[in-house]
């Protein structure tokens, strides 16, 4: 690559646009009542709600996985009338405020709701539980899975398929071994996004399943709520998240980026 | 075995018609320039296309039929296919690769022995070289035991220094192969090494068919007489003569009806001024490009009959001819192969 020098105004602009992001994260770490961070660190309560984030925003992207892999498949695949439509609505939640999704979650699936009401009689319900919190960050997390993954099939070599089928691989072992191992990159980019919006998920959640502790609070809920009453303990919450998200980009973004690139 | 192809379809700008059968003792190659559709017809062939009309047969079970509807899947065909960048999974190891088809490991192993790769078995097809690629390939077609061998372009992908060498390999396996082959190809050299039986296409439609030889003898297009190095005309034959255009072409053998007419350049003498003598055939032309082939001159004659004409350097530099510089040509009756249209 060609090195550069910036002209001073562009530079003066990168440089304030990089100052934006790091002073906050720079304040976070500089304000964090060390001394207390210890402790609340292995308080139950933000173990709980940091087991809570892990586990919900963990299951929402398997979800997401499960039923946004085959319908990225059939967005990219399968030409059927009113696909844009079905298409931009499920893109919707990108979107929308997570608020508003939130309610569209309590009136389809609330105790009065179109599919509540029939589920309340099978004994389910869904608001205010962890089941809840799952839902509510798929809702919103998937669609990030769903359009990465279907990046991805579009752009693969389809003739790779029909070097299987001439093998005699019917369509099932087609896809499983051939189509999702050549789309793996794009899979794992999708999931990789899908988790981090699942796990900074605060709107839908709070609509949809509540501020439960140990049930459906989770660490971005516990933040928000801390800072009122104890300000200090919320720092320490954010600081924590932000570790557990610095992690997770450090530890992926070598693959990520490598697999991107191949 | 046999197997009957009457393929119709459109895709893109191409329409394709084409209409042949394919016997086990033979090594057929559809030979074509790009774009003629030999991709297509093999895609149709193996049922990744589907006809708009016509039908496939393989030993008197169809395969596809388009005015039925019948349609056996890819899968069921019992067809194998060799791509022309051989599309290797990319994630299996070069076994696991070969074992796709056949589903047993070892018989994938005993096939990559055959082949001479047993050591690049565990191995990803990005780490091996391109004719080895091209092995593998075979080895994965071949594995599952198909009644059909398909092959696109499988020399094309390589570059020149290997593709003797891989030429020869794939010839062996072919007549090893027991059971209907066909090999599309662009490359005349690759069509006349490895099959008894060359099918001419063009723009979607059979040109002609027949021997390596027969075709060379007898080219009916332009692409086939450039392939074959000679100068093809194509016009009226009346009683010695062949008219093209404007021009009357001396030729012994010509009677009556629509006919080709062929000259070999080499036949074709040039010349700084009129020639006397015998030739039939004598006209003035302009020199247009000049072509060096190792001790042969190819010496391009623009005019109302455009020729080739192929001298040695030495009487290229007596003539002193540059591009542009006025020419006269001459050619005997008796050089002028004709034969109907």
């Amino acid at each position: 690559m060609r090195r550069e020098k910036a002209p001073l105004w562009i530079g003066l602009l990168a440089a304030l646009g990089a100052a934006f992001f790091i002073i906050p994260l720079i304040g976070l770490v500089v304000r964090t009542p060390w001394g207390i961070a210890a402790r609340s660190l292995t308080s139950a309560d933000t173990l709980e709600a940091l087991k809570l984030s892990l586990i919900a925003s963990l299951s929402s992207t398997a979800l997401a996985l499960v039923l946004g892999v085959p319908l990225a498949w059939v967005y990219a695949r399968v030409d059927f009338p009113g696909r844009s439509v079905v298409r931009a609505l499920t893109t919707l939640p990108m979107v929308l405020p997570p608020v508003v999704g939130g309610i569209a979650l309590l009136l389809a699936f609330g105790r009065r709701g179109l599919l509540g009401s029939w589920l309340a009689m099978v004994g389910v319900s869904l608001p205010f539980t962890t089941a809840g919190v799952v839902l509510a960050e798929t809702f919103v997390a998937m669609p990030f899975l769903v359009l990465t993954v279907e990046a991805g099939l579009r752009s693969m070599d389809r003739r790779y398929e029909d070097a299987a089928r001439t093998l005699g691989a019917r369509r099932w072992t087609v896809f499983t071994r051939v189509t999702l191992p050549l789309i793996a990159p794009s899979i794992l980019a999708g999931s990789v996004l899908c988790w981090a919006r699942a796990l900074g998920e605060f709107g839908a959640t709070i609509t949809f399943a509540g501020n439960f502790p140990g049930v459906t609070q989770t660490m971005p809920l516990a933040v928000y709520l801390l800072l009122e009453t104890n300000p200090e303990g919320s720092f320490v919450l954010s600081l924590i998240l932000l570790v557990v998200s610095l992690l997770v980009l450090v530890g992926l973004r070598d693959r990520w980026l490598g697999l991107g690139a191949a | 075995m046999s197997l009957s192809i009457d393929a119709h379809l459109a895709l893109g700008g191409l329409r394709l018609d084409m209409q042949f059968t394919l016997e086990e003792g033979e090594v057929v190659a559809l030979l074509g320039p790009n774009g003629a559709g030999k991709t297509t017809l093999l895609r149709a062939i193996a049922g990744l296309l589907p006809l708009a009309s016509g039908r496939v047969v393989l030993d008197g079970s169809v395969l596809e039929d388009a005015a039925s509807g019948a349609y056996v899947p890819t899968e069921e065909r019992s067809i194998g296919f060799v791509f022309q960048d051989y599309l290797l999974f990319p994630h299996m190891s070069v076994v696991d690769n070969v074992a796709f088809g056949v589903r047993s490991r070892a018989a994938a192993l005993e096939w990559l022995e055959r082949m001479g790769l047993a050591r690049y078995a565990s191995a990803r097809p990005a780490a091996l070289s391109g004719g080895e690629r091209q092995r593998v390939a075979l080895a994965r077609a071949l594995a599952p035991g198909p009644r059909v061998l398909l092959l696109d372009e499988p020399l094309a992908a390589l570059d020149v220094s290997t593709r003797a060498e891989v030429r020869r390999d794939l010839k062996a396996h072919l007549s090893a192969f027991r059971g209907v082959r066909l090999l599309v190809t662009h490359d005349p050299l690759e069509a006349v090494t490895l099959a008894d039986r060359l099918i001419v296409m063009e723009e979607g439609k059979e040109v002609q068919s027949g021997t390596p030889v027969e075709v060379a003898e007898r080219p009916r297009s332009r692409y086939v007489a450039d392939l074959v190095g000679v100068n093809l005309l194509r016009g009226l034959a009346d009683h010695g003569a062949v008219r093209v255009g404007s021009v009357s072409v001396a030729a012994a053998g010509a009677n009556s009806g629509e006919v080709f007419a062929v000259v070999h350049p080499r036949a074709v003498a040039l010349h700084r001024a009129r020639p006397e003598g015998s030739p039939r055939n004598v006209w003035q032309g302009r020199t247009g490009g000049i072509e060096l082939l190792g001790d042969r001159a190819r010496v391009r004659i623009e005019g109302d009959v455009p020729m080739v004409a192929e001298v040695t350097p030495a009487a290229l530099a007596e003539l002193g001819l540059v591009e542009g510089s006025p020419v006269w040509l001459s050619f005997k009756a008796t050089d002028v192969a004709v034969y109907p249209a």
